[in-house]
């Protein structure tokens, strides 16, 4: 079987050198560099004959082409080689290989967080082996403090401080506020937030989503704690358990201090989204719904809960209020969906990504973002909400950035996870003028006798 | 001097990747692009599990070589003469998360911002999970100048490693 010409080509036009590999008569191998030609067409390459003893024609041999580029703040970069394996035989004065196998790696064309995902379960095996000859597990390892985060993801916690705090301050701004019960909201709605976290990794390592995933990034693909062997799912499943009791008994601790049932059933239906948004029979990720459902959740339901605990009665302001949180959470799920397309696609997991072509991914992100400051800005504009909150619209060029971002970069992982980044900046960042609206406004409303307008 | 004459020494040090050649249980050779780490004696490289095949190979057959082919892979002066180095090695693998860690200031020496990922080691936790392959050279072949047309200087170091 002859090595692909384009390859050939490639090896041609993007190394300096060959490095012929042969075991010598005491079984060593020998490795010499020397100078290459290639004919592409015929499937061949040269090689210029170096001093010494060489291989017998006929030979199997082993040729390398590597290359870095020294970079003396970093190391290097530009790390390619091309492997190939083939009979040497004579060719006048020179050497001549025809190749019947390679093996490559660019990583420029395959980024090396991509290539090492492709060969996790070549680490499973070697862990296992290890284990067997050392005869005790060998498992891979974190230090506590890392593992933790890794496995909660509790960065992410802001998607709940900011809906939260909203609730708060739009209770705060209706005269009515309690630090003790706003500390216990945050605690309660955070904890479900890490179970719903830790539960999802557990769904996804089961239905081989995790797997599938070789383009994970620090904002999307999940923990992987499971997949990579350092949490088992037992382990993870206990950690939910756990993290869902401490979540659900603060939140039934609040409902018993306030009016109980609108509480209890606001509660039953968060946590609710939050364990069917992948497990089975629902997995209502796998069926394109897994954006409203984090909408919802991450939205009016902990926005409203937050406001009810407080003040014991719902608001249609504090609806309105989760109404742009709700779309720019929902959107940082949307856009981490990008580059796990094609593992969930095969993990059967039809996120809308998965789903729409790009431009309708796109097309979408821009629509929604449009929506959001049009709510910011109908919302001031007419009362709805505190004319202070107007500061929000000043992320605007943040979701510009974005959506610049992945019409540049939609098919290029590594490249997105900045965008990605910018994209959980502006829900922050959107939801903490929101927020920082509505103090001012609580601070003109205490401290003004008479508020003009545009504090109001 | 050490044990290897101080111009393959100063290849050893200055190089920033060298060819590891194995062979497999078909009696073939393998290569890996790997960084040469040289402590003064032996020459270590380091493989995550996750590109654990090659220690396989090694503990099917510990005879391997190195070469160091491209001159200009070094910081600052281009290297004078190509290497390659054959001999014996064996796998160090005792606690796969500390055990290489020993060759860190080698390695960082060479590749800066290696110290960067490791602090940052829970983004890719089974990179860090890593043997050190320790070879003791045996025979050491020398290219003046990198032209592998003309024979090499041959040092034979059976006695030396002994």
């Amino acid at each position: 079987m002859r090595v692909d010409a384009a390859l050939l080509t490639e090896v041609r036009d993007r190394f300096e050198h060959a490095v012929l590999v042969f075991l010598d008569t005491e079984g060593y191998p020998m490795s010499v560099a020397t100078a290459y030609s290639v004919d592409p067409d015929r499937g061949v390459i040269g090689l210029d004959r170096p001093a010494g003893k060489l291989p017998a024609s006929g030979s199997e041999v082993n040729v390398i082409f590597s290359h870095i580029r020294p970079q003396p703040e970093m190391g290097y970069d530009e790390r390619r080689y091309v492997q190939l394996w083939g009979r040497l035989t004579e060719a006048g004065d020179r050497l001549e290989l025809a190749p019947d196998r390679a093996h490559t790696w660019d990583e420029q064309k395959v980024p090396f967080f991509q290539y090492s995902e492709k060969t996790v379960p070549q680490a499973h095996r070697y862990m296992e082996e290890l284990s067997e000859r050392q005869g005790r597990r060998v498992k891979p390892r974190l230090s506590f403090g890392w593992l933790a985060l890794r496995t909660t993801r509790a960065p992410f916690l802001s998607a709940t401080i900011i809906p939260v705090v909203l609730g708060i301050a739009v209770a705060a701004h209706h005269g009515t506020w309690d630090l003790g019960l706003a500390l216990m909201t945050v605690l309660a709605a955070s904890f479900i937030h890490l179970a719903l976290n830790v539960a999802n990794d557990v769904f996804d390592t089961l239905s081989g989503a995790d797997a599938a995933n070789t383009t994970p990034t620090k904002f999307s693909g999940g923990s992987r704690v499971a997949h990579y062997g350092l949490v088992s799912l037992k382990g993870l499943a206990l950690l939910s358990a756990l993290l869902y009791a401490a979540g659900i008994g603060i939140g039934l601790y609040l409902a018993l201090v306030t009016d109980f049932w609108p509480l209890f059933w606001l509660g039953v239906a968060g946590v609710a989204i939050s364990i069917i948004y992948t497990a089975p029979p629902f997995r209502l990720v796998h069926r394109g719904l897994g954006e409203i459902s984090v909408g919802l959740g991450f939205g009016p339901i902990m926005v409203l809960g937050a406001y009810f605990v407080q003040t014991e009665r719902f608001a249609w302001e504090a609806g309105f209020a989760s109404i742009p949180v709700a779309i720019l959470i929902a959107l940082i799920l949307y856009v981490n969906e990008i580059p796990d397309r094609r593992g969930d696609a095969a993990a059967g997991k039809r996120t809308l990504p998965v789903r729409w072509s790009r431009e309708a991914v796109v097309t979408a992100y821009i629509a929604a973002v449009a929506l959001t400051y049009a709510a910011i800005a109908g919302g001031a504009a007419f009362g709805i909400i505190p004319r202070p909150t107007i500061l929000a619209l000043a992320t605007i060029p943040l979701a510009v950035k974005v959506a610049r971002g992945l019409r540049e970069h939609y098919d290029s992982p590594y490249t997105l996870m900045t965008f990605m980044g910018v994209n959980i900046q502006l829900h922050a960042l959107t939801g903490g003028l929101l927020i920082l609206g509505y103090l001012i406004a609580i601070w003109a409303d205490r401290l003004m006798d008479s508020v003009p307008i545009f504090l109001r | 001097m050490g044990l290897l004459p101080d111009p393959i020494e100063e290849v050893l040090n200055a190089a920033l990747v060298c060819e590891l050649s194995v062979v497999n249980a078909e009696s073939r050779p393998v290569t890996h692009p790997m960084i040469p780490l040289f402590d003064g004696e032996k020459i270590y490289m380091t493989s995550s599990a996750l590109f654990s095949r090659k220690l396989d190979h090694i503990r099917a057959n510990p005879k391997v070589a190195i070469s160091i082919s491209d001159l200009g892979a070094a910081h600052g002066d281009a290297m004078l003469r190509r290497v390659t180095v054959q001999g014996d090695a064996r796998i160090l693998e005792d606690d796969p998360h500390t055990t290489w860690e020993r060759i860190l200031p080698l390695w960082t020496a060479k590749e800066p911002i290696v110290q960067a990922f490791y602090e940052q080691r829970v983004a890719l936790p089974l990179f860090w999970e890593r043997a050190l392959i320790e070879l003791t050279p045996r025979r050491v072949l020398v290219w003046e100048g990198g032209d592998t047309s003309r024979a090499p200087e041959i040092v034979e170091l059976e006695e030396a490693s002994r």
